[in-house]
């Protein structure tokens, strides 16, 4: 075993920080930007650190560390790291930096927001005021229903009274999630998973509700209350999943526990096994998520401020789609094959459900958002087609969705910074005013479709092939979905970037700064070049999978006709 | 002595009672029926005791004498307080602690 | 029968620096891309000089591969490990052998020519370095796709290609016409690459492998069922049709034309659009397996042979009447290679030689486009031969080669699949050599009123007043590349035919081609192949030379329902819109509508439904200490029923 205690510090290090910067008043916001830029970098630095001293192709959890909490229930403060939660923890390091660098200056033109220069209030700009109405937004049964919700628990700042939102706490509240995400991939404990789990609802919670697009008051509390809602009821459900866990454990074992690897030794009937499935399985889908739980996703990622929406998407999506193969697989084999179907027809819904409403969206954000749900779709049908290319493509996919999307969310967030608004109508024909931007938006996009030589071809395709041969007409159905990929991201372009310039506005949009250039250029670079040399992340993660597969007694079909290998007859 | 005559009583007092505090709108009468069905239970309980030949009936109502003198002392209270300002003791007049 | 597997030599000596063909036009597009502004000013010799050497490194291989005896001329080299996930084992790998090479001079031979034209044709866009840039990424991507050595990287290729020739096609994408035409050209080779897709998966799920060597070695064995290797020869036939403009994947072709005329060359002439002819002939180890998967490819070869000689009839656009045209020469590849091994080389060198003669021809296009200020219309043309002679006698040339005109390259090559057509015998062999033999004349007809009507006959343009139109010829940067590519044009055929030599270099990758018994004797086909094209050009002559041109066309409401169904693409766009667009746009509204009603609408009818629940409920709270008091007789009444109920009981 390591020595080092990675994980505890990659958890502790970010909050304590966020104690430190919340404490910060209000007017060294500055300082905290940089102090919570420089604690990301480090927890980046202490996570690459981590990933070399990894050992791909041992067995088991590393890093792995327990100490008892609640010894009466058998809780305790335990973690570990096997592949796939290492390399989400590393997409967590990487993300969070990116977002504070790329949300430097977001709240510093308060309190109209950025959209000042364009005109004196958000009202004036089209699609703020207007897209919400023909946009088909909820804006109108937004309003209505946040009512009905009762009242909004009152993070919802009043712009006119409150001038200018707190930048330390912005800094406080990315850096608690850090931590949160950190802990929900780390946790080997069932029990200290559902608390990370609810815990992240929070931060979340209050950087879509205090943080969103400034002047829409009623919309952010109504994406931020449906979103902590949907997630609690998931969560919920899951606790008594968990629970139910702890009672079998108790009657197997003796006495009870939420340790992972041993509950992963019980012997859990069928029927209770669907039930503890559903428990978590409802979680996971609202939380990743999957069509039919998928609703709140559009509006908190149209609320959410940019770097919250990458977060959202980019991590807070991934504890769903992590928690389906690191918990519902390995713990409920039995039910997994039984409710197997059911998930397959759900992600393959998604994915066209996702793509055709990503089409017929008006709203940046919220195409973007959809555009998640169709990949969420690809991801889940990966991880439920049982062979280990599926599943690595799957864990590999949520990886590079966090970039891809992250990115295409980062670069409509600089497009929103500079117009102030996400109304697609806003735009066109900035290619020639924004060159750098333009192409931005298009690696992203072509990530986003899995196009070959970036990133997401190489997940896409073994999910689609390690599908293939486990079952052909659900391979042969998801392929077709790539070509409403490419209709998505290429209209979007097309829409945004290409045509005459319509808006007088438009004219004079600065393109990327330094700063932003600092933002895109990892990203880019991490899209292609883990889209041409994807080998060592296709390393640590696939011993993994292949043993929660191998577990549950799941092994890769073997080709009808294999080539028989000849010495030297290969080349 | 047959135990059930009390508990008879008992239950015809507490009934009194209930419907003292069901139909009388005078809240001076509500509070004398309350007491009558405390005073009911009372009568239970240190019947209960006598029956069983232990002490625990009558403790109890000891303790119920004790509640219902501070409940007395406090229900008064505010009725007169309510009486001072709405001169009236009427239930039905204080309903405003509604939806 | 015996498994004998395919046997590729290993890289050794020049063949080791292969990889370079792919990297330096790679790191000309990475320099350009990456350097911004600051490589305006040289972006197009960086972007030349890239192309240049990839093709100097193509000859270098070539000879090396001259100097090797036959069957070590396959060299597969191992770059590095790309996918690889426990059975599932992909690399990145390089497979030079006969029918790569040839298509590696022909894309940097091509491609460099084209490079140099474009120094000229786009001197005065302010994007010329970027125009630079995506041609290399072209470049690229398309050695990538002739050069992998399993089905994977070739996909990769495959979709790369499509992305540059989006990135061309869109290149002046202020005009919506352009970015529309752009997005056109990639869903439609999505649909395409969809099919490929699924070939490969359906490979690796029957082989266990996506290299050349295991599956062609396995097809060959004949291991594999007739319906998996038919499924799988129609995937890449629907990848094939998507990438090669064939029916019924043609739509998108015509209108890439948008693009500049370099890329309209280079991509969607010479090279890009001939990687399904090349897919084909590189997977004739599969397709020798199907017959059924055959006659599909001859018929939509002959389908498309027919649909682009029509329509190419109709046009009043210059570009869009090539455009048309290559289509239908594309149908004559895939009919060549539909019919097995008698036509793979055949297919080939008529996908060179067409390589030449289109390329040129397009470049001769770009040159009188230039010198029109931009106009494209045919009927605003005439009598340019004065003005632009090297012009004029470089598109002569490439008018004289695809025509079929004796001694020039279509002769020898698109004679040959006529002859190959009729000798498939029986009543499809007649069938398929009438097609062909209609189509030449009908190729005929049409270039030659291309030809006449840009070059000959009276001006339709005016040297002075409102829009005087000064023609000029070409710089030399324009011109020497079209003198290049009319030599090749010219000769490039009877080079092949000269002893056999292409068919013969081809033999280890296309296999033997079959003599099989002549239905007619060549001569006299030959004479009916020429009778046929002089009529086509005599009918051209006497509509369009001896008779002036009007100016203008004629509205559809005068001309005759064959007309104007060419000039609507056959209906092509209408039965695309009909199909897929309007229920596709129906669908997506209805899903819209939807979510925010149907599944929105349960998640935020729930809400509703517990907040008016409530709004209910607390109607009980009526503040009546009475009516609480009798509430809380009956929850105490019903308590002891139960109690009563349950120990009474």
């Amino acid at each position: 075993m390591n020595s080092v205690p990675w994980l505890t510090i990659l958890l502790l290090v970010p909050a304590v920080a966020a104690v430190v910067v919340a404490a910060l008043p209000r007017r060294l916001a500055t300082q905290a930007k940089q102090l919570t830029l420089a604690v990301t970098l480090v927890v980046l630095v202490l996570a690459v650190l981590a990933t070399f001293a990894y050992h791909p192709n041992r067995a088991g959890f590393q890093f792995a560390q327990r100490y008892d909490w609640i010894p009466t229930f058998g809780i305790s403060y335990a973690v570990g790291a096997d592949g796939i939660s290492l390399v989400l923890i590393l997409l967590t390091a990487l993300l969070v930096p990116v977002v504070v660098l790329s949300s430097w200056d977001e709240f510093d033109s308060e309190p109209d927001g950025p959209s000042g220069p364009s005109g004196p209030s958000d009202g004036v700009v089209p699609g703020d005021g207007g897209g919400s109405g023909p946009g088909g937004d909820p804006g109108t049964g937004g309003g209505g229903t946040a009512v009905l919700v009762a009242a909004p628990p009152a993070p919802v700042v009043d712009a006119a009274a409150a001038p200018r939102r707190s930048v330390p706490v912005f800094c406080a509240l990315l850096l608690v999630l850090e931590a949160g995400l950190v802990g929900v991939f780390a946790a080997t404990d069932v029990f200290l998973f559902y608390v990370f789990f609810e815990a992240i609802l929070i931060p979340m919670y209050f950087l879509i509700g205090s943080f969103g697009p400034a002047g829409q008051q009623a919309q952010r509390s109504y994406a931020a209350v449906k979103f902590l809602i949907y997630s609690l009821l998931g969560g919920l459900l899951m606790l008594a999943a968990v629970i139910g866990l702890y009672v079998v454990s108790a009657e197997q074992l003796g006495s009870g526990t939420f340790d992972f690897a041993l509950l992963r030794q019980l012997d859990i009937t069928p029927g209770v096994q669907k039930l503890l499935f559903l428990g978590f399985f409802v979680a996971f889908a609202i939380k990743a998520p999957l069509f039919p739980f998928h609703t709140w996703l559009p509006d908190a990622g149209a609320q959410a401020p940019v770097g919250g929406a990458v977060l959202l998407v980019g991590l807070l999506d991934k504890v769903g789609t992590f928690g389906l193969i690191r918990y519902c697989i390995p713990l409920f084999p039995d039910a997994s094959d039984y409710f197997a179907p059911l998930v397959l027809a759900l992600a393959i819904i998604g994915i066209f459900y996702g793509a055709l409403l990503a089409i017929g969206q008006r709203d940046m954000k919220r195409l973007v958002s959809y555009t998640s749900l169709a990949h969420f779709g690809f991801i889940a049908l990966g991880l439920f087609a049982f062979t280990s290319q599926a599943g690595t493509g799957a864990v590999l996919y949520m990886v590079n969705h966090g970039l891809s999307t992250g990115l295409l969310f980062l670069v409509v967030g600089f497009l929103i910074a500079r117009r102030g608004t996400a109304d697609i109508g806003a735009y066109g024909g900035l290619a020639k005013v924004t060159p750098v931007l333009a192409g931005t938006m298009l690696v992203a996009g072509l990530s986003s479709l899995a196009l070959p030589g970036t990133n997401s071809f190489v997940s896409e395709f073994l999910v689609l092939v390690g599908t293939f041969t486990y079952n052909k007409a659900l391979a042969i159905v998801a392929t077709a979905g790539i070509v409403l990929a490419a209709i998505y991201v290429l209209s979007l372009y097309q829409r945004t970037m290409t045509g005459p310039i319509t808006h007088e506005a438009n004219r004079t949009l600065p393109d990327l700064s330094w700063r932003e250039k600092a933002v895109v250029a990892p990203m880019i670079a991490l899209i292609i070049g883990l889209g041409v040399y994807p080998k060592p992340l296709i390393d640590i993660v696939r011993p993994t999978v292949t043993a929660t597969y191998t577990d549950v007694g799941k092994s890769d079909p073997a080709p009808t006709h294999p080539v028989t290998v000849q010495p030297g007859g290969r080349s | 002595m047959n135990p059930a005559n009390y508990l008879i009583l008992a239950a015809l007092l507490f009934t009194i009672g209930t419907a003292g505090v069901l139909v009388r709108r005078n809240a001076i009468v509500v509070f004398m029926s309350i007491e009558l069905m405390l005073n009911a239970s009372n009568l239970t309980l240190v019947t209960f005791s006598r029956l069983h030949g232990t002490l625990d009936g009558q403790i109890m109502a000891f303790f119920v004498m004790v509640v219902a003198a501070a409940e007395v002392v406090i229900g008064l209270a505010i009725i007169l307080s309510i009486f001072r300002t709405r001169r009236s003791a009427s239930v039905d007049d204080v309903n405003l602690l509604k939806y | 029968m015996t498994h004998t597997p395919v046997h590729y030599a290993a890289a050794s000596g020049a063949f080791s620096l292969s990889w370079l063909l792919i990297a330096l036009p790679l790191a000309g597009a990475a320099v350009l891309l990456l350097g911004g502004r600051r490589t305006d000013r040289f972006g197009h010799l960086i972007g030349t000089a890239a192309a240049a050497l990839s093709f100097v490194v193509g000859v270098v291989l070539f000879a090396a591969m001259l100097g090797r005896s036959g069957e070590d001329r396959a060299v597969s080299q191992h770059l590095f490990s790309w996918i690889p996930v426990n059975g599932f084992q992909v690399d990145v790998g390089l497979l030079v052998d006969q029918l790569s090479i040839v298509f590696v001079l022909l894309i940097t031979g091509v491609g460099t020519l084209i490079h140099i034209y474009s120094i000229g044709y786009m001197a005065h866009d302010p994007a010329r370095r970027k125009f630079f840039a995506y041609m290399n990424l072209f470049l690229a991507s398309m050695l990538l796709l002739v050069l992998g050595n399993n089905f994977l990287s070739l996909y990769a290729g495959w979709e790369l290609v499509g992305l540059s020739s989006y990135l061309l096609i869109k290149f002046w994408e202020y005009k919506p016409a352009a970015a529309t035409a752009a997005n056109k050209a990639f869903y439609m080779n999505r649909v395409g690459d969809v099919g490929l897709a699924i070939a490969i998966m359906l490979m690796f799920a029957t082989v266990g492998s996506t290299s050349y060597a295991d599956v062609f070695g396995a097809a060959a064995a004949n291991v594999i069922g007739y319906g998996t290797i038919s499924a799988i020869a129609l995937l890449l036939l629907l990848g094939a049709c998507g990438k090669s403009g064939q029916f019924p994947l043609q739509a998108w072709l015509p209108d890439a034309m948008e693009g500049p005329t370099p890329i309209s060359a280079l991509i969607h002439a010479a090279t890009m659009v001939t990687a399904g002819v090349y897919l084909i002939v590189r997977s004739a180890p599969i397709f020798n397996e199907s017959q059924a998967a055959r006659t599909v490819v001859v018929v939509i070869g002959a389908i498309t042979i027919l649909l682009g000689c029509v329509i190419g009839c109709a046009y009043d656009d210059i570009k869009k009447v090539l455009a048309y045209s290559t289509v239908s020469q594309i149908g004559y590849m895939f009919l060549a290679v539909g019919l097995g091994p008698a036509g793979y080389a055949i297919g080939i060198m008529h996908l060179l030689a067409h390589g030449f003669f289109k390329a040129g021809l397009f470049l001769g296009a770009g040159s009188v486009i230039h010198a029109m200020d931009d106009d494209q219309d045919l009927r605003h043309y005439g009598g340019l031969w004065r003005y632009m002679p090297i012009t004029w006698a470089t598109f002569g040339l490439g008018f004289l080669a695809i025509i079929g005109f004796p001694g020039l390259s279509g002769f020898f090559t698109k004679d040959r699949i006529i002859e190959t057509a009729f000798d498939k015998g029986g009543t499809s062999g007649y069938l398929l050599g009438a097609v062909a033999l209609l189509g030449a004349g009908i190729t005929a007809f049409y270039m030659s009123r291309l030809f006449l009507m840009t070059f000959h006959g009276r001006p339709r343009w005016s040297g002075e007043g409102e829009d005087a139109r000064h023609p000029h010829e070409s710089p030399p940067t324009m011109t020497g590349p079209m003198i290049i590519l009319a030599i090749g044009s010219t000769f490039a055929g009877g080079l092949f035919v000269l002893g056999h030599s292409m068919q013969n270099w081809l033999e280890p990758v296309a296999g033997e081609g079959v003599e099989g018994v002549h239905t007619f004797s060549p001569i006299v086909l030959t004479a009916l192949t020429l009778v046929v094209v002089a009529g086509g050009c005599a009918a051209a002559w006497l509509r369009y030379q001896a008779r002036p041109v009007e100016a203008t066309a004629r509205p559809d409401a005068e001309v005759t329902l064959v007309t104007v169904a060419a000039r609507h693409d056959l209906f092509a766009n209408t039965l695309n819109e009909t199909i897929a667009m309007r229920p596709g746009q129906f669908l997506t509204r209805f899903l819209v509508w939807l979510d925010l009603v149907g599944v929105d609408g349960l998640v935020r009818g729930s809400a509703a439904g517990i907040g008016g629940l409530s709004g209910r409920m607390r109607r009980l709270q009526t503040g009546f200490v009475r009516s609480y008091a009798l509430s809380m007789l009956g929850g105490a009444v019903l308590m002891v029923g139960a109690l009563l109920l349950v120990w009474g009981g």
